[in-house]
């Protein structure tokens, strides 16, 4: 059947079973708007585009799903350049639309025109130009297919307004050509066995990993393997929620604000399998004094993971949850095994003796403390709820006291550090899992930074609750100004702001205060049971830090305790 | 070390974009670049000469691996190959150095392109190690410019053990 390029993206979207897009219209992407008019697509209109993108993003953390945005050319566009960066570093498939200015004026400095494919080359996984109306479909079905592919990551597909004008015949198609693009899925099946080997020739193992555990719905088989090496697992950031944070062989996070048992473990284990993690500078601090004693072996999906930042024993390509499975299954029939478990128990009591004697805590000072608002939340969640948060302190704090036990459940930008991230992620997951509690653990700096979604929420009715951790200071900032730049807190403070509980009140939505204790319970169970979006405005301690830490480029020993 | 790497690339626009963004992101750096349609029109051959210790000639190959577009990547460097450039040369050539610039193009093959009452245009093909050596020679002649494509590349055929005997 013969369609304009508006209707053929909208069909071809619903082939590759788009249910929201998460946008924002704009001059050239008006045929594609008319279409919309009439679509079963929900459309979430947002306030500003980079909420769109995070939105997108949120939406594709919880589900595993493609997050679709759409927006205009031009500004439209280039406001979304946060958002695809923050996915591109957490490898995130989502794909944004972006609108492009007519064929004939591309080039032209043309009104709102912004060379977006040139812009985002270095922040999405792959990007296109339709020039063409014959090209759409092929190009969506590439578009999404890039996306949630291999490693995931961001797709940008930007379409000029004539394209969207033009006719042809619409259908779509059954396979995929691209010639250059074929993931590894599979690892090698010698380098598993001489992985296998190593493992078990070791005796202070300790398991890493990373988002790569969440990507690849791995986290059966990280448990599995975990409990037949009886090994330690410690988390990345981006791997909390991959394995349940009660459990006896759970380390924590490491790196930075990793915990000191996580942290001792890597610096003295002998055998690091790190799977789906990419080594971080804020996970290995100084990278010559990283797990040193240890043989090595890297499962990641990514080739250019490898090697990259550490030389790797043994690296294994491909999928984390095939060549688990894999290991699982060898090491189940290992004659070895036993005897294993038995020569790594005394390792085992050294780490725990490590979690006793530095747990995680802070000093009760008759103030209300940032770590315990999130520890009455996660007991009162009791780990169920989709925890997204912006970016520093209370990202740490949230890190280190929310156990995370299931996957997809902890939504952050762990690469970009994206502040003002968490809140439109927060919507996004909601909008995809409307009966999940959704909380967007957040500061007063960054909640201001994408706070006009408080709109977008309230007139959706997405009724996520938005916990700031008010300290009246940018507080990592003025933490690193504390500890190294002899506490001149230049230009942290945040005092100046918007009352937030009028605030909340001015979009429509519910505002509270909270400066006891005892009332962060009462507040946050009413907030919990809320139909509107609720801002919960915590008075907490104001020069509060988060311990442990390494200083930046530190080796992962030297941690500052208190 | 050097390193001469071949990549097959799909023949889109952007795609010499990518490549070039690449290097340019992670700070690693592109000596010599030519690229152009294969026998088959939807793929292009780049030839790069890049430079770097081992671990950055690993990410390069691995990164452009990693490109969508790319659909081969073979580092020339260890495997036999054949490598040549070509060169333009301008250089001056009146009274008694004309006869002395034209001894010097034969005795290396090459061929005057231009010709004006005071210079030649030399063209030029060989390897580096060729085109250096007549470029010193010329030097003292009065070299006016030059322009260079930057090296082309094929593997051999048969693979021999022994180094490349030119």
């Amino acid at each position: 059947m013969k369609m304009n390029g508006a209707k053929i993206f909208v069909e071809s979207l619903k082939k590759e079973g788009v249910d929201t897009i998460f946008g924002y219209p704009g001059g050239v992407v008006l045929y594609i708007y008319d279409e919309l008019y009439h679509s079963d697509i929900k459309h979430i209109l947002v306030r500003h585009e980079q909420g769109a993108a995070h939105m997108a993003d949120g939406y594709a953390r919880v589900t595993g799903k493609v997050g679709v945005a759409l927006v205009t050319s031009g500004p439209g566009a280039t406001n979304t350049v946060t958002g695809l960066a923050t996915a591109y570093m957490d490898s995130i498939p989502i794909v944004v639309f972006t609108g492009q200015v007519p064929t004939n004026l591309v080039g032209n400095d043309a009104f709102q025109e912004a060379d977006i494919v040139g812009i985002t080359r270095s922040c999405t996984k792959h990007n296109f130009l339709i020039k063409n109306v014959k090209d759409i479909a092929k190009t969506i079905k590439e578009a999404f297919y890039i996306a949630r592919t291999g490693r995931p990551g961001p797709v940008v597909v930007d379409i000029p307004k004539d394209v969207t004008m033009d006719s042809t015949e619409f259908s779509y198609p059954d396979d995929i050509e691209l010639p250059g693009y074929k993931p590894t899925y599979e690892g090698h099946t010698n380098q598993i066995k001489r992985s296998i080997d190593m493992i078990l020739a070791s005796k202070k193992p300790v398991i890493y990993s990373g988002g790569g555990i969440i990507s690849s719905g791995a986290s059966k088989e990280l448990f599995a393997f975990a409990e037949l090496l009886k090994a330690p697992v410690t988390n990345t950031l981006m791997g909390l929620g991959g394995f349940p944070g009660e459990h006896p062989l759970f380390l924590g996070m490491l790196g930075m604000h990793g915990t000191y048992a996580a942290n001792m473990a890597v610096t003295h284990t002998d055998m690091l399998v790190a799977i789906g993690a990419r080594f971080d500078d804020r996970v290995t601090g100084d990278i010559s004094e990283f797990a040193p004693e240890a043989k090595i072996v890297h499962i990641d999906i990514d080739p250019t993971s490898i090697s990259k930042n550490v030389e790797v024993d043994i690296p294994i390509v491909g999928n984390a949850k095939s060549i688990l499975a894999e290991m699982n299954k060898l090491l189940k029939q290992d004659k070895r095994l036993k005897g294993f478990v038995r020569e790594s128990e005394d390792w085992k009591t050294l780490i725990n003796q490590w979690k006793e004697s530095h747990p995680l805590t802070y000093k009760e000072t008759g103030k209300l403390k940032p770590q315990f608002v999130i520890e009455r939340i996660y007991e009162l969640t009791k780990g169920n709820a989709i925890i997204t948060t912006e970016v520093g302190q209370n990202q740490m704090w949230t890190a280190q006291f929310y156990k995370f036990s299931k996957p997809r459940t902890f939504v952050t930008s762990g690469g970009l550090g994206t502040m003002g991230y968490g809140f439109p992620a927060a919507i996004g997951a909601k909008v995809a899992m409307p009966e999940a509690t959704v909380i967007d653990i957040a500061g007063d700096g960054s909640i201001q930074m994408n706070i006009q979604e408080l709109a977008t929420a309230v007139q959706y009715k997405v009724n996520v609750v938005v916990a700031i951790l008010n300290n009246n200071y940018l507080g990592m900032v003025r933490q690193w100004q504390s500890l190294f730049y002899g506490k001149r807190y230049s230009h942290t403070d945040m005092s100046h702001k918007p009352d937030f509980v009028k605030l909340a009140d001015a979009y429509g939505a519910k505002g509270y205060a909270v400066e006891k204790k005892n009332d962060v319970l009462p507040v946050l169970k009413e907030a919990l049971k809320s139909k509107l979006p609720v801002l919960i405005d915590f008075r907490v301690e104001e020069e509060e830090d988060v311990y442990p830490m390494v200083p930046s480029g530190a080796s992962l020993k030297k941690m500052l305790l208190a | 070390m050097r390193h001469t790497i071949s990549l097959t690339v799909e023949n889109k626009f952007g795609v010499l974009a990518r490549v070039a963004g690449l290097f340019s992101g992670r700070g690693y750096n592109i000596e010599s670049l030519s690229v152009a349609e294969t026998l088959d029109p939807a793929v292009s051959k780049m030839t790069i000469v890049t430079n770097g210790e081992d671990k950055i000639i690993e990410q390069i190959i691995k990164q452009l691996n990693k490109l969508i577009n790319t659909i081969k990547v073979v580092d020339l460097t260890v495997t036999g190959h054949v490598e040549r450039e070509m060169v333009l040369i301008k250089v001056s050539a009146s009274g008694e150095n004309r006869t002395e610039v034209l001894r010097l193009v034969d005795i290396f093959r090459g061929k005057i392109v231009d010709v004006s009452p005071d210079t030649f245009v030399i063209e030029l093909t060989g390897d580096e190690e060729k085109i250096g050596a007549v470029l010193n020679l010329l030097k003292p002649l009065g070299v006016k410019d030059i322009v260079r494509t930057g090296k082309v590349a094929m593997q051999r055929s048969i693979q021999h053990n022994t180094v490349d005997n030119k």
